[in-house]
């Protein structure tokens, strides 16, 4: 529909970074995009699984936990230079996401959603209490900073650049899978899995593929968080941090690429903006997100997509 | 082309088709005709890989089809049109055709997909104007045409309809038949599942009977036509009809 303005939409987003980076200098600012980059590739990689696929994670936080715990345990414990834990990271995620996978997979529903709980519980727990390791509730502290040969990406602004160049990177990746023909099988699994099936759909295989890519991004946001704030406990990827993953792509939006970054932006920015409201901010948090999906029960995409052309039609009647 | 014997299919403990034994020739529409329950649809499941648990014998071009996913059987030449069309609704009616075509990206057919493509519209005009429209959008006679459509643009040899005329207008359902009937004489060969029974013995060569999961009468579709049970059971004519013959 609109995959001709696609290049055009890349070309704005590029330039949007280039600009913020260029006018910002308020450190608090830049971490806030940081991290608003962070949880959008967090969203990304859940709605590849969720909005598309049709298939929930209610431990999505694993996969984000064990690639900042990879990186982590090799660069400090090892020594291993960052840009070498990055596949290492990333790969370990994808294969426990594929090893739980196939067993986890064949579940659908509620029934899914309880298998990853449990998953993303387990995971927990051994972060936390494989101390040896993983440092156990204290966690790990000492990381070094990111560097690709000479370059180091140390200061904020650089970072903001980095991870802000990988979402991009990551919005044409999946946009390309979305579009082809493995796309079009994903969105048919999601609308019926039998019906998949009898057009030739490998369906197992495909849900596999699709949740251990999913795995693989995750990972990739878990490495980077790593490398930007240098210290890393259990408790940045509990089950809340999994519900909120969940709750980016529902607020953003199901199915829907740039979902992914609005939920992420929102969700992110709305604590921020709450402190005003001290010990009722969590109040406030949780109406604004009933508000939401009241008034946009299918997202903020299709919501101001919808709110638009409501008022484009009552503007056409007069 | 396509030999059953002695099917059995379990959904857990219980047994929904008790024993069945059927052939379909190449070229052929056989019809299977019986009411709610009476094992159709899980016979066809079961010839497209989507029920794996029966025992018994399924060969499909004299070869064993145990054991094999649908995506393998419909790459062997199957297609399964299901029930209740199954259409995928939030995808455009191009998409839809696509996704038909899924086996065929996979041999790098992509000249043949266009042809087919070509082709399936010809057939129903209408999908051609509604090509870019949502699946969803369709009226239910356009989607069980976009269901027929799809399963064909997998390029079958055997095509298995089931109930491809549940919930649609006489007319609709008319012209449903005579594509079938077209296609057929494009040397496709054809299992039509139905409960209008009139109408599909009117298209068959041969039909089945079912009734609770067994084959309770077969034979040329003209003799079923004129069969007295069938007439009764089917064909919407009740005791009373025979009385007054009688």
């Amino acid at each position: 529909m609109n995959d001709k303005y696609l290049p055009a939409i890349y070309t704005a987003f590029a330039l949007g970074i280039a600009f913020l980076g260029w006018r910002i200098d308020n450190a608090y600012y830049l971490q806030l995009l940081i991290f608003i980059g962070l949880n959008t590739l967090l969203a990304l990689s859940l709605n590849m699984l969720m909005g598309y696929a049709g298939q929930i994670s209610l431990g999505h936080a694993a996969f984000y936990g064990i690639g900042a715990y990879v990186t982590a345990i090799l660069t400090t414990t090892y020594q291993i230079p960052p840009v070498l834990a990055l596949p290492a990271a990333v790969g370990a995620a994808m294969v426990i996401a594929w090893i739980v996978g196939m067993p986890t997979l064949r579940l659908s529903g509620y029934y899914l959603g309880m298998g990853t709980l449990g998953f993303g519980m387990i995971v927990h727990i051994v972060l936390r209490e494989w101390s040896s390791v993983t440092g156990g509730a204290s966690g790990l502290v000492g990381i070094p900073p990111l560097s690709v040969g000479p370059v180091e990406f140390a200061s904020n602004k650089s970072y903001f650049f980095l991870v802000w160049a990988v979402v991009l990177a990551v919005i044409i990746f999946c946009r390309r899978i979305i579009d082809s023909r493995v796309g079009r099988a994903l969105c048919a699994i999601h609308d019926g899995e039998k019906a998949a099936a009898a057009v030739g759909v490998n369906t197992r295989r495909l849900k596999l593929q699709v949740f251990v890519l999913s795995a693989g991004i995750a990972a990739l946001a878990g490495f980077l968080y790593a490398h930007l704030v240098f210290f890393i406990s259990p408790g940045s990827f509990g089950f809340m941090a999994s519900i909120k993953i969940v709750t980016m792509v529902v607020i953003g939006g199901m199915a829907s690429i740039w979902g992914a970054l609005f939920g992420a932006s929102l969700l992110t920015l709305l604590p921020e903006w709450l402190h005003a409201f001290s010990e009722f901010e969590m109040v406030v948090y949780g109406l604004v997100l009933m508000v939401v999906m009241i008034f946009m029960p299918r997202g903020l995409t299709r919501g101001v997509v919808d709110i638009y052309e409501r008022y484009r039609k009552t503007h056409d009647r007069q | 082309m396509l030999r059953i014997r002695n099917l059995k299919c379990f959904y857990g403990r219980i047994m929904a088709v008790k024993g069945v034994s059927l052939s379909v020739n190449a070229g052929e529409i056989i019809c299977l005709i019986g009411a709610n329950g009476a094992g159709k649809t899980t016979l066809l499941s079961a010839v497209c890989g989507l029920l794996a648990d029966w025992t018994g014998q399924i060969d499909f071009e004299k070869k064993s089809v145990k054991g094999m996913e649908p995506p393998a059987l419909v790459r062997a030449g199957i297609s399964l049109v299901p029930e209740g069309r199954q259409i995928f609704a939030p995808l455009s009616v191009f998409d839809n055709l696509k996704l038909g075509a899924y086996t065929m990206y996979k041999k790098k057919a992509h000249a043949a997909v266009e042809e087919d493509m070509e082709s399936v519209m010809e057939l129903f005009p209408i999908l051609r104007q509604r090509r870019r429209q949502l699946a969803g959008t369709l009226s239910g006679g356009e989607q069980q045409m976009l269901a027929i459509a799809r399963a064909l643009m997998a390029r079958p040899r055997l095509l298995l309809l089931d109930e491809p005329s549940m919930g649609l207008a006489p007319m609709v359902v008319e012209k449903i038949l005579e594509v079938i009937s077209l296609l057929r004489s494009r040397g496709l060969t054809i299992v039509l599942v139905e409960q209008n029974a009139l109408a599909a013995l009117d298209v068959s060569d041969r039909g089945y009977v079912f009734e609770t999961g067994a084959v309770v009468l077969q034979g040329e579709a003209g003799e079923l036509l004129a069969d007295k049970d069938v007439k009764r059971a089917y064909l919407g004519k009740d005791y009373g009809d025979f009385y007054d013959a009688g």
